[in-house]
């Protein structure tokens, strides 16, 4: 059976590979998905790895300062950066996380929670790599229930045949 | 043909398109939506939304502060 090309395919299609599930990690692939899907694309994420844990049914994403060279906090009217040894400190990361969050509300961003779930209403297809879940020990029933499980060919199969395909 | 009203003060992308979305969605064709919102962003987003998605942008402005759209509900 001959597969379609991307040439033969009507309808936008994108795909993204997720890899990272900390609380800032989490945004790119969940704004771009809802996006798209507003954009009339038909959404698939792939969760491999830590990616895994924005699909857990409690989403609880963490964060760290640390080997975040680029992060700069607006604080007392300039830009704080966090140097790497400051995340060897307890505590840190979990007010620095707190701080995050608390920006997102106040600037009106999306909670990542608002995001995931616009992303199931939006019928954003979400797999979940089998083997990640084998390897961390996770069961499906740890996570949404709007999700299917799939491996690298499952991904591919998927990929030839979408316009988009991204890396996060 | 009737106008509909979408306020998306204060929220900031993806928000005001996802929900822009959602309620083009919910209206007859050929109804406009009116959405009102402050992200500065919102100006290239939503021109960018209408040539994605086949709906007509109507209008795009500014009152004060505010940033106006009029979106003419033509696509899927």
């Amino acid at each position: 059976m001959a597969e379609d090309t991307v040439a033969d395919i009507k309808r936008k299609s994108m795909t993204i590979i997720v890899t990272k599930g900390s609380l800032d990690w989490g945004y790119p692939p969940f704004i771009l998905a809802t996006t798209a899907a507003a954009l009339d694309y038909e959404v698939t994420l792939f969760f491999t790895f830590y990616g895994l844990a924005l699909l857990k049914k409690k989403l609880d994403p963490k964060f760290t300062v640390l080997g975040n060279a680029a992060m700069e906090m607006p604080m007392f009217g300039t830009h704080i950066a966090m140097p790497n040894f400051m995340a060897m400190i307890p505590g840190v990361d979990a007010i620095a996380g707190s701080m995050m969050k608390k920006m997102i509300k106040d600037k009106g961003v999306a909670s990542l929670e608002e995001l995931r779930e616009a992303a199931v209403l939006s019928d954003v297809r979400m797999i979940a790599c089998q083997m990640t879940l084998d390897l961390f020990e996770y069961k499906k029933e740890d996570l949404i229930d709007d999700i299917e499980l799939g491996g690298a060919a499952t991904y591919f199969d998927i990929a030839s045949r979408s316009h988009i395909n991204m890396f996060m | 043909m009737a106008e509909h009203t979408l306020d998306a003060k204060g929220l900031n992308c993806p928000l005001p398109i996802l929900k822009a979305k959602k309620m083009l969605k919910s209206i007859p064709k050929d109804d406009v939506l009116v959405i009102y919102a402050t992200d500065p962003g919102s100006v290239a987003d939503f021109a960018a939304f209408c040539s994605q998605t086949g709906n007509e942008l109507l209008e795009s402005g500014q009152e004060g502060d505010v940033f106006v759209f009029k979106i003419k509900h033509t696509g899927d």
